[in-house]
């Protein structure tokens, strides 16, 4: 077992950044992840591993470099948040379309607009539901604890490699911000040039001799082979959903009532999952740790199971609610719950609705 | 054993550093710990406080509404955060700057003198370590041994010439504490 450090989730999120492999970040600081790029600045993996720490003049060239730097076939990551996310939305929809694997991490905060800079979870839509414009997706994964923000950045880009598409881990400022203890992997080392050109045939790192020139762009003019491409690359979502679904379930086996919750509203959740219980009423908690795709056929195998009805517990007006709604299909209840703006609703709270909108009439 | 604590006051008198000591100290016996600090404007220069956890088990929520300890370190912290102790609980607090004493009837109360007996070590950076050695006083949830290694985790090495005198002034804390109410 290696060492335990006691870390603030976004410096986890750095170290693990390093750790991966990385080959380049690119990135414009802002609250509350701006301690990513301070972590790595002061680390300075350039002169240990290589790897290159670039602050770039905006969130626009941050993303722009992620485009150029994946579509060479290298390991290429940013973070941001809330407002910087957005500013990345018409990058984000051209890498999606040039299938270039990246990994792109939002710490989410409140908004809309400049909103404030505490923990939110507003930012759903955008993650799971495009953001940027066309039929595309991302793959979101939505780390509950300093841990996860370490082991979700190899997985994030073993899944992006994998399909060749963005991976995102949708974060907030509460994980991102809070501390705990965190055991990191082994460091993975950086592939070499040979390694990628031998690895990645699409990636655009010069004409192999005699071989074809290769070309990645999300442009073609002829409406036919766009409709084909869409059709490749809804194949391929379809692909991911029916293998890359990832959740963890809590005292569903035996639950009546079932929270569903990601990132610190699982934390929270739990927490109320267990004051329920103290009461006698049979609560269990599903942790989607995939956003998208979303874990529809577990929701669907816990109504067949029994569950009375689901409360969807998010720091947004309803979002994810949208997607349980989806998977329940009207067969039983389904209520939304969060606070907003930055509020974190308490443990406590949670319970309470849970008791009044699902339990209640 | 799961022990719930906010500890509140103004931001520089160590109150993040303090929690980031025991979450460490608490990681040196093995235990699951989380620290939750409050970020944003509010550290410039206003309040500043840190939920921490120490427990045997998983910790489920950093984010809590009540708290078996409340560690208080000025009046705005005493106004927000004396009700959110749980009844049973333990109420710490340093009577330096407070006008209005704790009032509740169900918890247990307790006062150190740490800004003045920082100031009588000749070192008001103590305070915070004065005020953490009152608590392991009255909860010795963990052994000095692990704050030690805790502190010598979360300072940086060149700092480590400091830890003999974060250990007297935890000691000093230990002897300091008063009992205000017990119940």
């Amino acid at each position: 077992m290696g060492e335990l450090k006691l870390m603030k989730g976004n410096e986890a999120l750095a170290e693990a950044i390093i750790r991966a492999g990385t080959d380049g970040y690119f990135g414009y600081p802002i609250t509350p992840q701006s301690e990513v790029m301070e972590y790595l600045t002061a680390a300075k993996p350039w002169e240990t591993t290589g790897m290159v720490v670039l602050q770039a003049e905006s969130e626009v060239a941050s993303i722009n470099m992620l485009y150029g730097g994946g579509g060479t076939g290298k390991k290429v990551v940013t973070s941001s948040s809330s407002p910087g996310i957005s500013l990345m939305q018409e990058g984000l929809s051209y890498i999606a379309g040039a299938e270039i694997p990246i990994l792109i991490v939002n710490v989410v905060r409140g908004g809309p607009g400049l909103g404030d800079i505490q923990p939110a979870q507003s930012d759903y839509f955008q993650a799971t539901k495009g953001g940027g414009h066309g039929d595309y997706r991302l793959i979101v994964l939505a780390p509950s604890s300093v841990q996860e923000m370490s082991d979700f950045v190899p997985m994030a880009y073993d899944l992006a490699f994998k399909y060749r598409m963005p991976a995102m881990i949708l974060s907030d400022g509460a994980i991102g911000q809070m501390m705990e203890k965190v055991e990191f992997f082994e460091p993975i080392p950086r592939l070499t040039d040979e390694e990628v050109k031998a690895r990645y045939p699409w990636a655009t790192n010069g004409k192999p001799k005699g071989g074809e020139r290769r070309i990645l762009t999300s442009l073609d003019l002829d409406p036919s082979k766009m409709e084909q491409h869409n059709y490749d690359l809804q194949a391929k979502y379809r692909k991911i959903e029916e293998n890359e679904v990832r959740f963890e379930q809590i005292q569903c086996d035996d639950a009546e009532y079932v929270i569903v919750a990601y990132g610190s509203s699982a934390r929270i959740s739990l927490k109320s999952v267990k004051l329920l219980r103290e009461k006698g009423i049979k609560a269990g908690l599903l942790r989607p740790i995939t956003l998208w795709p979303f874990p529809t056929k577990k929701i669907d195998a816990l109504v067949k199971q029994g569950v009375k009805g689901f409360l969807s517990v998010e720091m947004s007006a309803g979002q994810m609610v949208e997607d349980v709604r989806l998977a329940v299909n009207g067969r039983v209840k389904v209520e939304h719950y969060g606070r907003l703006g930055g509020i974190i609703h308490s443990p406590e709270e949670v319970a309470e609705a849970l008791e009044q909108k699902i339990i209640g009439e | 054993m799961t022990e719930e604590i906010i500890i509140a006051g103004f931001g520089g008198q160590g109150v993040l550093s303090m929690g980031k000591i025991l979450a460490y100290s608490g990681i040196m016996q093995d235990q699951e710990v989380s620290w939750m600090p409050s970020y944003g404007p509010e550290m410039r220069g206003g309040t500043a406080n840190v939920t921490v956890i120490l427990s045997d088990e998983r910790i489920s929520s950093p984010i809590l509404r009540a708290y078996d300890t409340a560690i208080i370190l000025n009046q705005q912290s005493m106004d927000k955060f004396e009700e959110t102790v749980k009844s049973g609980g333990t109420l710490l607090y340093d009577p330096n700057g407070i006008t209005r004493f704790p009032s509740r009837k169900d918890i247990n109360i307790y006062k150190v003198e740490g800004a003045k007996k920082a100031a009588e070590m000749g070192n008001t950076k103590t305070f915070n370590m004065i005020v953490l050695g009152a608590y392991l006083k009255i909860k010795p949830i963990v052994k000095l041994e692990n704050v030690v290694k805790g502190l010598k985790k979360s300072l940086p090495e060149r700092h480590h010439k400091l830890i003999p005198l974060n250990e007297d002034a935890i000691n000093l804390g230990m002897k300091s504490v008063e009992t205000v109410q017990k119940i």
